[in-house]
């Protein structure tokens, strides 16, 4: 089967642009990047499949895998610290040459492979495994041919999400404190400045945007009002210029 | 253009995969270059299941995608284990199994 | 043959004493020199029976057997432990047990101040019974296990006193050599197996009929090997004199009279394979007239008189080994002056002995002189003894020897002559240090050292040594009473034609011949050592020659130069390519397995990109191996 004009022209145009883009996944600094690039490197691929008439999983590619997976990544990455940044420069000698070497030698050989591969048969194409509709399809097969892996893999889903838990729970190894024992370490420790208590927030604000900080009563920044990120990057604001205005309050002399 | 096309296509891309795992330093890029290679995987499937006339490939690359997304969940959590008890996000901190 | 079943007592009684006194122990340090002494005795008095028995017999019946008990039984190799009691046999069973006997009797007094006596007499009752095993065995390999046991006391006594190691070392020199000439006879045993199919002497001799000479030349050739080495021939000559390291009972029973005629007897017992294998008998003679000369020139040097008495023994031997060769005409020849041999040189070796004890064990002659006065006893059977060896008639060596002489001159072509005059050379060699021996102990002026004051040895001590001077008497007149001893020994030897063969030289011109050559000798000794005075220091500004017989003829240093260094440097190198070369390989596959153990290790560096790294390494080659076996 010769595939049609249009669809050509897609490939010719989205391929190129995908594989440019997993390189830049490779190569950026910055880890949030990387995992835009490989979201857009996704999305090619849901079109991809679509075009392939494989609706049913074009779609889940895109909720599924760049929707969830991705977005789980970019949550893990703002945990672990947006701007830690790898430095490109190699520390195991040797690996670079090596491992470029080896993928090259993968790449050059899975292309001759291909090359030389036939499946013994033109292409035939889904029109007729998606008579009934490509959902149907899959169906058809999934619950029958395949319930078994279907059933195995519910259960990996499930083993998943418990060992996910198990390992992000975090297991106090000393009691939470009581309020009681709280409030005595509260006065036992160094200074009695703290013994009562911090204030509660916005008692210092001068304003409630959240990069500009509270003034403590001597009139100097609090360090604990604002994002350590924040003041890290500079994008601290001066209180000063959110400074009211002076009221004249003075009552004036009834005559 | 013939269906095979996807295929070499898939190939690139997991080459491109495999070198990242072994060249970057962090280990959320380093995951994200194994989800690329599961990809590459997937697309040679489906694009065999074109090829073929039969869905099993479709069926096989849906069975991957859960897999991955199971993977994808664990190793996370792992990750984030990690840098909580050593504030290192670099895969080659990890390396007290040297001799 | 007759089978007989007491042949076997003549072993069993000495056996029986050996083994009771050696795991008898302390126990029996008080009378176990009687007891071995009656074993002997009791030996011999059951030879004497036999003897008997066998006089009463006619000729053909005269041989008898016993077997005991069957040996080896494999395959088509069939041994029985079995005894042959022959005319042959008889006569050195007498020999080995009456001398043996004397003997005994002799070291009651002789060892009676030494603390291990008991041992002593063990180790003789052992040596009586291997060497009874030794001329009875009926087949080779009997004969072997006899020979290995006189091997084996011959080292146990010679190493008597193994304090000193200068005793010890000799005593293993003498088992060493010994077993060269072991080879030897394994080596024949080994071949007779091979080409014959049999090892039995009777088996053997009629084999001989049939086999080829080549193989039966070979087996000559190994046998007189094995005859070199216990009868100390050239070229395995080079133990007797230190053997002297041992008590003297143990030189005169087993360094003169016995263990060092085995070679004679095995070559004699074996005429079947000479008489067929000319250059076999041809060695023997050679082997025979070279020691004979050897023995003698080395005897002319000596200051030791156990030592020159031994290089006598060596000489005589070469004398009988000679006749051995000579063919059929020999052999009863070479046996007659084996027996006589063995009563005047046992009786010397005794007189040595009894003047040794007088002497504080002194066995440097240059310190004798006019011991003639203080033991007369001593010297008239040493001198009877004496007289028998330089072959004055009517004693006993004046007729074996002559006869042997007269037999080399017979030998035909051009060997007969040639031999002839080694031999008559020898005879007179033999009276020069004989003499000489005579003169430096008993009528030479005195050169004692102080405090010595010799005396007569014991009456135990001197009868013994008066019974062998009785035989070096008549003996020799006995035997040739009639051809004796050439008609009874004749059936052993097979008829082989009449003996009266034309001769070189008529009996009395070798006769003649024979004496002036002793005369000779005797005069020179006279005159050098008689009318002239002895220094007791032994000079230094000699000739080269008597230099060199003082060194045995170099015999000690051809044997370190060409054996024993080479064979220290294939031990030393065998021994370093063993830890080199295979110890080496042993720890090198250690030292690879860790080096390689450690260069693997290398891989493990902890950092997970590098295993990453090596997985797609090995996913590459996975997928090559793939394409190249699709291809």
């Amino acid at each position: 089967m010769i595939i049609q004009t249009p669809e050509a022209v897609m490939f010719w145009i989205l391929a190129p642009l995908s594989v440019i883009a997993a390189l830049g996944m490779l190569l950026v600094k910055k880890a949030v990047h990387s995992a835009l690039l490989l979201a857009w490197v996704m999305i090619t691929l849901a079109i991809f499949y679509i075009a392939q008439e494989a609706l049913f999983l074009g779609i889940v590619q895109i909720v599924v895998y760049t929707g969830a997976v991705m977005m789980l990544f970019l949550f893990i990455l703002m945990l672990v610290g947006v701007d830690a940044s790898d430095s490109l420069k190699e520390t195991i000698p040797g690996l670079r040459p090596i491992a470029i070497t080896a993928a090259i030698g993968f790449g050059g050989l899975l292309t001759a492979l291909i090359g030389r591969a036939t499946l013994g048969r033109d292409a035939v194409g889904l029109a007729d495994a998606n008579a009934a509709g490509n959902v149907q399809g899959l169906a058809a097969l999934l619950f029958s041919d395949y319930v078994w892996p279907f059933e195995v893999i519910s259960a990996l889903l499930i083993t998943a999400a418990m060992g996910a838990m198990v390992l992000a729970h975090h297991q106090r190894t000393v009691a939470r404190p009581s309020q009681r024992q709280s409030s005595i370490a509260r006065f036992r420790s160094g200074s009695l400045s703290t013994a009562a208590g911090l204030p509660g927030p916005g008692v210092f604000a001068r304003h409630n945007a959240v990069d500009v900080p509270a003034l403590l009563p001597d009139g100097t920044p609090a360090p604990t009002s604002i994002s350590a990120t924040l003041k890290a990057r500079g994008d601290m604001l001066e209180s000063g210029q959110f400074q009211l205005d002076v009221v004249d309050t003075t009552v004036a002399e009834e005559k | 253009m013939n269906p095979y096309n996807y295929l070499y296509l898939a190939g690139i891309l997991f080459t491109i995969g495999a070198i990242g795992v072994v060249v970057r330093r962090n280990a959320i890029v380093v995951f994200m270059c194994v989800e690329l290679m599961l990809n590459a995987a997937n697309l040679s499937f489906v694009t065999f299941s074109r090829i073929n006339g039969t869905l099993d490939g479709q069926v096989t690359a849906f069975f991957t995608m859960v897999v991955a997304a199971c993977e994808v969940v664990v190793g996370l959590a792992i990750i984030v284990a990690i840098y909580r008890s050593r504030r290192s996000a670099s895969v080659d901190d990890a390396s007290l199994l040297k001799r | 043959m007759n089978t007989s079943s007491s042949i076997v007592y003549l072993i069993a009684l000495p056996l029986f004493g050996a083994v009771a006194l050696l795991l008898g122990g302390r126990r029996t340090d008080k009378w176990g020199h009687l007891l071995a002494t009656a074993m002997s005795a009791g030996s011999f008095a059951v030879g004497i029976y036999q003897l008997m028995q066998m006089l009463g017999r006619s000729t053909e019946e005269r041989a008898i057997t016993q077997t005991l008990f069957s040996w080896i039984s494999v395959g088509s190799f069939d041994i029985d432990a079995a005894l042959l009691l022959d005319q042959l046999s008889i006569c050195f069973v007498l020999l080995i047990t009456g001398v043996g006997t004397l003997i005994h009797i002799y070291s009651i007094s002789y060892m009676e101040h030494d603390e291990n006596r008991r041992r002593f007499f063990a180790y003789l009752n052992l040596f009586i019974a291997s060497m009874l095993l030794l001329v009875l065995g009926n087949s080779y390999l009997n004969l072997y296990v006899g020979w290995e046991g006189v091997g084996l006391a011959s080292y146990l006594l010679i190493g008597f006193w193994n304090q000193k190691p200068a005793y010890a070392t000799a005593s293993k020199k003498a088992f060493v050599m010994n077993r060269v000439g072991d080879m030897g006879l394994s080596f024949a045993i080994m071949i007779a197996f091979a080409t014959l199919g049999t090892t039995t002497f009777a088996g053997v001799a009629e084999a001989s009929h049939h086999a080829s000479e080549a193989a039966l030349t070979a087996i000559g050739i190994m046998l007189v090997i094995a005859a070199a080495g216990k009868s100390a021939q050239f070229p395995l000559q080079a133990w007797l004199g230190d053997a002297m390291a041992g008590p003297t009972p143990v030189s005169a029973l087993i360094h003169a009279a016995t263990m060092v005629t085995a070679g004679v007897y095995l070559i004699v017992r074996s005429n079947f394979i000479f008489d067929a294998a000319p250059t076999a008998q041809l060695i023997v003679v050679i082997v025979g007239a070279i020691t004979l000369i050897f023995g003698a020139l080395i005897g002319t040097a000596k200051d030791d008189i156990k030592k020159a008495l031994a290089a006598s023994t060596m000489s005589q031997i070469g004398y009988m080994i000679l006749g051995a060769g000579l063919g059929p005409a020999g052999y009863a020849f070479a046996i007659m002056h084996l027996l006589t041999h063995g009563f005047f040189k046992a009786g010397m070796f005794l007189g040595a002995g009894s003047v040794m004890h007088g002497m504080n064990d002194e066995v440097n002659m240059r310190k004798y002189g006019n011991l003639r006065k203080f033991m007369p006893i001593t010297f008239v059977t040493f001198g009877l003894g004496y007289l028998a060896i330089i072959g004055v008639p009517p004693f006993a060596g004046f007729y074996s020897k002559d006869l042997l002489i007269e037999t080399a001159f017979d030998a035909g072509g051009i060997k007969g002559p040639i031999l002839g005059s080694i031999t008559l050379l020898g005879a007179a060699i033999t009276a020069f240090y004989m003499t000489r021996v005579m003169i430096l102990t008993f009528t030479s002026k005195a050169r004692w050292d102080e405090n010595t004051h010799p005396h007569e040895s014991p009456w135990l001590m001197w009868m013994p040594m008066a019974v062998l001077a009785v035989g070096s008497v008549t003996t020799g007149f006995l035997f040739t009473r009639g051809d004796a001893l050439v008609n009874w020994l004749n059936p052993v030897f097979g008829d082989h034609g009449d003996h009266h063969s034309e001769h070189l030289f008529e009996p009395i011109v070798v006769s003649m011949m024979a004496l002036t050559a002793v005369a000779i000798g005797v005069a020179i000794a006279f005159f050098k050592y008689q009318r002239a005075d002895i220094p007791a220091v032994a000079p230094t500004q000699v000739s080269f020659f008597t230099r060199f017989a003082r060194k045995d003829l170099g015999q000690d240093g051809f044997n370190e130069a060409v054996f024993m260094r080479p064979g220290q440097k294939l031990t030393s190198l065998l021994v370093k390519s063993d830890d080199r070369v295979v110890d080496g390989a042993v720890r090198g596959v250690g030292r690879l397995a860790i080096s390689s153990g450690s260069w693997l290790r290398l891989s493990q560096t902890g950092f997970a990109r590098s295993y990453a790294a090596f997985i797609l390494i090995g996913a590459v080659a996975l997928i090559a191996g793939i394409w190249v076996v699709t291809q």
